[in-house]
């Protein structure tokens, strides 16, 4: 028994419970999110620790036992995301402070925003696959409010392909699940992994474990269920989107990863070398359209997809070390996508347009956000000292060793591809002749640099820093090879 | 024309509260029988639909001076902090227990904290239901 577990859900819960009775008065909406915020980022740091200090914390909720009731477990894996997550929010909150409007933030803004957050970090820390499914219904509920928010037209327009997308998805999710109850009799993760690989995974749940990867895949936006993704991502605010694209398609892998390594792991050949080919294509695709786009919102969203290409091969390559490698980079993508956007919607406010081709030489007037995102973008195509470089060498080092050529050749080009995409931005947006003067601008980007900042440092820390963060990301891996840890942690046999 | 609601209204007047007293039925039996807090929630606001339906918008919420998103919130926080009042006596969250006490009419009777939660659905039910019918109805101006 241990409660600490349930706080990093219980406190945002809490706040935006709260946040509904205060949301006329902005101040004291700001103040209470950001400070519940800040104290989940603080216990999901002290989370990480313990877990790591003595292995894998559970939570029998209502003190009912494992297989009975819902339990909380949270393995390395999960409190290593939830800090990320929690952190993510915390600076898209900041950023909303300067960026969101008045109007938006009196009805109910930072409430969805920690609704959104109770779903996500519940996914996260959950157990048992229908509370899976519950807590993606209190993230999938808190992102239709927030992706229609506001009531523009393209974002009614977008909202409806969304939501009918996901209603979609849930209900295969709630088919799965049924199908899986049915042959197995239990709906507790290790219990199903106890009870599956005693049948030693027949037919049947090879077919469950793929109308698994299809929901999750709906979620998470891989080959070819991504279509849906690009439209409704461009539809929101920038802060907005900045936390879709840090922490909704990662609940997606974060799902895939999960089920994939616990559950059904017995029949390999067939349903990991399928996620190896869609990962693949999902690379292909995401690189395609990022090279496609003048626009510099769509040309991070494509990066989405690659990114998730990229942890998907560690996943299908299932190595201790590829397997570190796809949660190293998991990490350092959600924080580093969300500064990306971040940094794409500084560059929105300043010139009024996401154009690329109507901006230039930003960097006159803007040398600090310049090179900001140029650190970003380096970061992002896995150039040595940054962060992003270390998750990619570790699934390629796994996949090389696994003998996947092809996909090793996907990663190695697609950087260079998703370095070419950016840098566009980079050459086009900041160098050459100033398109606006200084006076002629649309905004200023006052407040908008601190939670970039902190979001970059963040990464540029995992990178240099990688000595410090790699015992904990590849105990991680470890607890994700041998699923009887797992089994043992939450069974208690 | 002015059309005469005179039997509509009247109707309504006794009706809801028969309707009233079978949905706090219905939530009560909740925990031997079938019913509970949401199906119990749902007939409170057929209830209140009904009244909406006789009578006005303006008289109802006259009648009853609720803003009902603030009790949907109010739900979740009692539901919430159920589940937190397990904290204090060193439980996993969410546990419940429940006991038995002799009150005054209902004689030997067992109260469960299950009811609290219960009580929180229920108010999230009535909340929610009011606030999507209030808010679709009151849109043309």
């Amino acid at each position: 028994m241990n409660n600490f577990v349930i706080l990093p859900i219980l406190i945002p819960l809490l706040t935006g419970i709260i946040l509904i009775f205060v949301n006329k008065y902005t101040k004291a909406s700001r103040v209470i999110s950001l400070l519940s915020t800040l104290l989940t980022v603080i216990l999901s740091l002290i989370l990480v620790n313990q877990v790591y200090q003595n292995g894998i914390q559970t939570l029998n909720l209502g003190d009912w036992d494992a297989p009975f009731g819902i339990v909380l477990v949270a393995d390395l894996l999960a409190s290593l995301l939830v800090t990320t997550g929690s952190i993510v929010v915390l600076a898209c909150i900041l950023y909303s402070f300067k960026n969101i409007g008045q109007e938006r933030e009196k009805f109910f803004y930072y409430a969805a925003v920690q609704f959104l957050m109770v779903g996500v970090l519940g996914a996260f820390l959950t157990g048992d696959i229908f509370n899976l499914f519950v807590f993606f219904e209190v993230m999938l509920m808190a992102s239709y409010v927030l992706i229609v928010h506001g009531g523009t037209k393209p974002q009614l327009r977008e909202s409806i392909k969304y939501i009918l997308v996901n209603v979609i998805s849930s209900a295969l999710f709630v088919i799965a699940v049924a199908y899986l109850y049915a042959v197995t009799g239990t709906v507790n993760m290790a219990d199903l992994s106890a009870k599956i690989s005693e049948l030693g995974q027949p037919g049947i749940v090879t077919v469950i474990s793929i109308l698994f990867l299809v929901v999750f895949g709906l979620k998470g936006a891989i080959f070819p269920l991504f279509f849906w993704l690009p439209g409704s991502y461009n539809a929101p605010p920038t802060p907005i989107t900045a936390l879709f694209g840090a922490l909704l398609t990662k609940v997606g892998v974060y799902s895939i990863i999960r089920t994939f390594t616990i559950i059904f792991y017995h029949d390999t050949g067939f349903t990991h070398t399928l996620i190896g080919i869609l990962a693949g294509f999902t690379i292909v695709v995401g690189v395609v359209g990022a090279v496609a786009y003048w626009d510099v919102k769509q040309i991070i969203i494509y990066n989405i997809l690659t990114a998730v290409g990229v942890i998907l091969v560690g996943v299908a390559t299932l190595t201790p070390t590829s397997l570190t490698g796809s949660i190293y980079y998991l990490i350092h993508d959600m924080i580093i996508k969300a500064s990306l956007f971040l940094l794409v919607g500084a560059m929105v406010v300043i010139t009024g347009t996401s154009n690329l081709k109507k901006m230039g030489g930003l960097i006159n007037h803007h040398p600090y956000l310049g090179w900001m995102f140029f650190i970003a973008t380096i970061s992002l195509a896995g150039i040595p000292p940054f962060s992003g470089f270390i998750g990619k060498l570790l699934i390629v080092k796994g996949s090389l060793a696994a003998e996947h050529y092809v996909l090793v050749a996907a990663i190695l080009i697609s950087s260079l591809l998703v370095l070419y995409s950016v840098m566009k931005i980079f050459i086009n947006g900041f160098w050459g002749e100033a398109k606006l003067r200084k006076e002629e601008e649309k905004g200023s980007t006052k407040g908008l640099l601190f939670p970039i900042t902190l979001l970059l440092s963040l990464s540029i820390a995992l990178g240099f820093g990688a000595e410090w963060f790699y015992p904990y990301i590849s105990q991680a891996a470890q607890d994700l090879t041998d699923p009887s840890i797992y089994i043992q942690a939450v069974l208690k046999e | 024309m002015k059309t005469n609601d005179l039997i509509l209204q009247t109707a309504t007047k006794i009706t809801v509260f028969i309707i009233l007293a079978y949905s706090l039925n219905l939530f009560f039996a909740g925990h031997n029988t079938p019913g509970g807090g949401f199906i119990g929630g749902l007939i409170s606001a057929a209830a209140i639909v009904l009244l909406l339906l006789a009578f006005d918008m303006k008289t109802v919420k006259k009648a009853l001076p609720f803003d009902f998103k603030k009790v949907a919130a109010l739900g979740l926080l009692i539901a919430a902090l159920t589940g937190i009042g397990s904290f204090l006596f060193d439980v996993p969250f969410l546990s419940h227990t429940f006991g038995y006490f002799d009150l005054p009419i209902f004689g030997h009777t067992e109260l469960a904290t299950a009811v609290l939660f219960d009580t929180g659905v229920y108010l999230v039910v009535v909340g929610v239901t009011l606030t999507i019918i209030q808010t679709i109805g009151e849109d043309d101006d």
